[in-house]
């Protein structure tokens, strides 16, 4: 198992019951997805605010940020940077910039 | 002594106004869910504190929250609103076929007699129900696959289903309205419907104004007593039926416009509607500067102005169509919120109002429940 640090934005983190960043348990080769199974295991209400209960896509305004790239469009499975990995950034999930 | 809860859904969180039954001093609680839209809270008939709310965001997608003691807390249910069997098209605004997409809930009605099974009403229009309080939702599907499905087609609003109506005299009727789509009726609790629009027309957004499908029903009304007649607010015009949605007549009479978003029945005379007159379509907002409530007595036809306690001048708020109620008070209540954030009560049939709150973000529903 990797312990993977984790930030959520505001709402989603009303909506999950915590504050501040999360450290989650992911086993295997760190991925999106694995973290974001992590964490739906360990708070079932985000299930649907992050990515699609059927097909997995990831909702249009969410964002992933690691190690200072948008990592939103990578394969969900490719492995995570080494920096997140080895918990010295965390996985950003950002809600996107929207409006004026 | 008994009183009245208000369930207010606004653009950036939900408020819960209480007060006695004099309806003169309120308390508010809320934001809760800041932030989020709350598109409708409503509580179960069955159990006035079991409440359901729906919560969405253009972000993070749809949340359904419920309580269990009127308000104070309340915890997350399911939120997967998966379309039954293959999703099927619409038709799109440029007139090729689309798939069903679900964006939110607009509009949760708990049955009459079972806080566990809810209706909801949702954009991509469809009708989902739960039997076990919320943590799971089926859609029953014979709406979306009555035939003309594919010929649904978005309005500027989106193609939300907004209204549902129980009728609490003929067990398994119950009727909806869609944006742009129409109006339709049950028969069998929600397995198959049909359209409800003989008698609608609409010159001014359909090329036949007859046409079955596509007229844009904003809210349908009835008094419980009296489940055969319905009232509808339409895009254009104050429509009312007395066969159940079988044929439908104008009753926008005297009324300064007809364009509208909310209608209500009195909670004790079946014959006194409600509605909140609104300039034009593309304006939204109500003729002159002046925030009228129009009543009739008669059922329609004759409507006259709601004025003492209201802007008179320099209003230009719209009310839109979940947005007024009544509670059942001997002195029947009347409620709305505005987008300003207004939320205006009566308690004595609307004769006059005062603001229960006036700041709050823009109102998108108004629920009354009174409470023993």
């Amino acid at each position: 198992m990797t312990s993977i640090r984790v930030a959520l934005p505001l709402h989603l983190r009303n909506l999950a019951g915590v504050e501040g960043e999360l450290s989650l348990e992911v086993g295997g080769s760190p991925t999106v997805s694995a973290v974001l199974d992590a964490l739906e295991a360990r708070h079932p209400t985000l299930r649907g605010t992050l990515r699609d209960h059927v097909s997995r896509k990831r909702r249009p305004f969410i964002r992933f940020f690691a190690c200072e790239q948008d990592w939103s469009h990578e394969p969900p499975d490719a492995p995570l940077p080494e920096a997140i990995v080895q918990g010295r950034e965390p996985l950003l999930i950002i809600g996107a910039m929207a409006g004026g | 002594m008994s009183g009245v809860r208000l369930l207010v859904g606004t653009k950036k969180g939900a408020f819960v106004l209480t007060s006695d039954g004099e309806r003169k001093h309120w308390d508010v609680s809320g934001p809760h869910f800041a932030g989020w839209e709350i598109y409708h809270m409503k509580g179960s008939p069955a159990d006035p504190n079991r409440l359901y709310a729906s919560q969405t965001s253009g972000w993070f997608g749809q949340v359904i929250q419920r309580s269990n003691d009127g308000g104070k807390t309340w915890e997350a249910v399911g939120n997967q609103f998966t379309y039954d069997g293959a999703t099927g098209t619409h038709q799109w605004y440029d007139g090729t076929q689309h798939p069903w997409e679900f964006k939110r809930v607009w509009h949760l009605e708990p049955s009459l007699d079972d806080p566990d099974t809810v209706y909801a009403g949702v954009e991509d229009a469809a009708i989902f129900r739960t039997t076990d309080g919320g943590k799971t939702w089926q859609e029953l599907p014979g709406l979306r696959n009555h035939g003309k499905g594919h010929l649904w087609q978005p309005g500027a609003g989106g193609m939300g289903l907004h209204t549902i109506v129980l009728d609490p005299l003929h067990p398994g009727r119950l009727y909806i309205a869609i944006s742009a789509a129409g109006a339709f009726r049950s028969d069998d609790a929600g397995q198959t419907w049909r359209p409800i629009t003989r008698g609608l027309k609409s010159q001014y957004e359909l090329p036949d104004p007859d046409a079955e499908v596509g007229h844009c029903v904003h809210r349908i009304a009835m008094h419980r007593s009296r489940p055969d007649t319905l009232f509808m607010q339409k895009h254009w015009d104050v429509m009312r039926s007395d066969d159940g949605g079988g044929s439908w007549h104008e009753v926008s009479g005297n009324l300064p416009t007809d364009f509208g978003f909310p209608i209500a029945v009195h909670a004790h005379e079946p014959e006194t509607v409600y509605v909140v007159p609104i300039l034009s379509d593309s304006m939204h907002y109500p003729p002159d500067g002046r925030l009228r409530v129009y009543r009739s007595r008669t059922g329609g036809n004759e409507w006259e102005a709601l004025t003492q306690g209201l802007p008179q001048s320099h209003c230009y708020v719209n009310v839109l169509r979940g947005a007024m109620s009544v509670d059942s008070l001997p002195s029947c209540g009347v409620y709305f919120g505005t987008t300003g954030g207004q939320v205006y009560g009566s308690s004595d049939s609307g004769d006059t109002w005062t603001a229960i709150v006036r700041d709050l973000p823009a109102v998108l529903s108004v629920e009354a429940q009174t409470l023993p």
